[in-house]
């Protein structure tokens, strides 16, 4: 069943064009990695997925409905939720209220005053992190003390507490440690076992082969190339990506890092 | 709360939990309780309890401003503003009370919104003319000082309405009134602070204004309610104060931004927002309490004690960053 479907999504800044067209489709409960050299567009056509910008022709249907009209809010109750790169954490705070930031569930204190359920929320926060098959060193630390793929724990369990049926990822892999990327990308398996898909942007080639299903490839502003993750390599994703050129050098280049 | 990271010290990781539930910071008790034990060896005064007594009276004023600046300084705000706009409420209840002749009520409630506008009109700026906040609450401070002396014409409103004095010299059960509304404010505002989702949004815009709009948090309208929220209460100390001394004095609170401030600070408040507790504020008021009225007893002039609390906050400030840059690095 297809989930997402783009069809001749197309944005300009002013006069700058950055996407010229695009054409993506994600099934559900599918690994779609996004690659692409930087500008080629890929946080613009995700922006437009989430809605935080219009797209200036095309359309986007999700679940079977089109989304082009709804607001940011909006599709975010439909099930579409981002994980940015900065994972928009707040640093001091501890898990469940990082997981619940804006909307802790309350308790009427003697009928009246609306106190923060904490036992709830840490509660609730517990099962997530359980349910994600992820350990934290404890619930009730600040996440600012926790490595990076931990706090990438919980900016996912977040996103999982608004039911989606989309989780978009930009770059969760670029500032972890070896070890740490692993754990990352069970967590996107982890997602994908549930049935959720995921859109994977990534510059980790490495990473995108071996989580993905499939590859789209975007360049200039277009879908250059939609691979199956199987039936590529990634001397073929970097060409496509470069588009040209030097490619046997840009290959071995990847293939190093 | 200080990050548990494994700190070796006298405190196991469990103490420091279950201190750390109530919102208090270790190491500002233990310095209440030195600080309170050297007091007592120095002066055979110090313990007798018409003196606490006094401490609490003292504090009361400092006290409320520096629940304020806990607010706001969690948030990642700053209110420079506190002292001034005190002077300003009390200068505009005593008029609106003596001058104008209006029933107490009117006076008393002329205070708190005397500050709460001001409060506001901070907020206003901060938020919607993007003009930094500590620019606006410095000329908040310069502003609200200047039409107190405008308003009361430079001179002392003598001789409030008894309903007035009494918030200020009564004595039920003992207990001076400006201590009872002290500690009742201190209740209200750390159960909003540590309980309710105001409370949690404010720490969490001042640890990350970023995350804090991603999760939904109209950060602009927090901001407003809480500058004219520390407004408000700088009104309402220089209600307590005015009613105390039985005048509207357009001189009151002057340098009071610097202790309250600093006992937000000691108190364990993150100078850059994202951390704070009514709890540990009062400690850090109590401390300044104690360390003036120390200095009283000890017959210190006034003038170094000036030196002393400005000397207290940029040791609070250099041991907390002390702190925070050890653990970043571990």
């Amino acid at each position: 069943m297809t989930l997402l479907k783009l069809e001749g999504i197309r944005k300009s800044f002013g006069a700058i064009d950055v996407l010229h067209g695009v054409d993506l489709s994600v099934e559900a409960g599918e690994v779609v990695g996004l690659v692409g050299d930087n500008g080629a567009g890929k946080s613009t056509l995700m922006k437009t997925i989430t809605g935080i910008y219009q797209a200036d022709a095309g359309s986007i249907t999700f679940d079977g409905r089109g989304i082009l009209d709804l607001d940011p809010g909006e599709r975010r109750r439909l099930g579409i939720e981002m994980i940015y790169q900065d994972l928009s954490l707040a640093r001091q705070q501890d898990v469940s209220s990082n997981i619940f930031l804006g909307r802790e569930p309350t308790r009427k204190l003697f009928g009246l005053f609306p106190f923060v359920d904490k036992a709830a929320m840490d509660r609730q926060a517990a099962q997530m992190i359980e349910r994600l098959n992820a350990h934290l060193p404890s619930i009730n630390r600040s996440v600012g003390s926790f490595s990076g793929g931990q706090q990438q724990t919980v900016a996912i369990a977040r996103a999982l507490t608004f039911n989606p049926k989309l989780v978009i990822m930009d770059e969760p892999t670029a500032a972890l440690a070896v070890r740490e990327v692993q754990s990352v990308l069970d967590l996107i398996r982890r997602l994908k076992s549930e049935g959720i898909a995921v859109i994977l942007i990534s510059h980790r080639l490495n990473d995108v082969l071996s989580v993905t299903d499939r590859i789209v490839v975007l360049r200039h502003g277009r879908a250059e190339a939609d691979l199956v993750t199987g039936n590529t390599n990634m001397s073929e994703v970097v060409s496509r990506i470069v588009g040209g050129g030097d490619m046997a050098a840009a290959a071995s280049h990847e293939a190093r890092g | 709360m200080s990050s548990d990271l494994a700190t070796p010290g006298v405190w196991t990781r469990a103490q420091r939990a279950s201190v750390e539930r109530l919102h208090i910071r270790l190491e500002s008790l233990l310095v209440l309780v030195a600080l309170s034990a050297l007091m007592a060896v120095l002066s055979p005064y110090f313990l007798s309890f018409s003196n606490l007594l006094n401490i609490l009276l003292a504090t009361s004023t400092i006290g409320i401003l520096a629940i304020a600046a806990t607010f706001v300084i969690g948030s990642g705000g700053l209110d420079l503003s506190l002292g001034s706009v005190m002077g300003l409420s009390g200068v505009v209840g005593a008029f609106v009370a003596v001058n104008l002749g209006a029933p107490s009520v009117l006076g008393v409630f002329a205070c708190i919104l005397a500050g709460g506008i001001a409060g506001y009109i901070n907020g206003q700026l901060v938020t919607r003319a993007f003009v930094p906040a500590f620019i606006v609450t410095l000329g908040m401070l310069g502003l609200a000082r200047g039409l107190a002396l405008v308003i009361s014409g430079g001179r002392v409103i003598y001789g409030l309405p008894e309903f007035m004095l009494y918030l200020g010299q009564g004595r039920p059960f003992g207990i001076p009134m400006p201590v009872i509304i002290f500690i009742a404010t201190a209740f209200i505002a750390h159960c909003v602070l540590a309980y309710t989702r105001f409370g949690r949004h404010t720490l969490a815009l001042g640890d990350s204004e970023s995350a804090a709009r991603a999760a939904g948090i109209r950060v602009e309208r927090q901001r407003r309610i809480l500058y004219t929220l520390s407004g408000a209460l700088a009104g309402l100390a220089g209600l307590l104060f005015s009613a105390r001394i039985n005048s509207g004095d357009p001189t009151a609170g002057l340098n009071y931004e610097l202790t309250a401030i600093t006992a937000a600070i000691i108190g364990g408040t993150n100078l850059f927002g994202g951390r704070g507790s009514i709890l540990g504020t009062m400690i850090g008021a109590l401390i300044m309490g104690v360390l003036q009225n120390g200095l009283n007893l000890l017959a210190v002039q006034s003038y170094y004690q000036q030196m002393a609390i400005g000397a207290v906050l940029i040791l609070a400030v250099f041991i907390d960053q002390y702190q925070v840059r050890k653990e970043s690095r571990v």
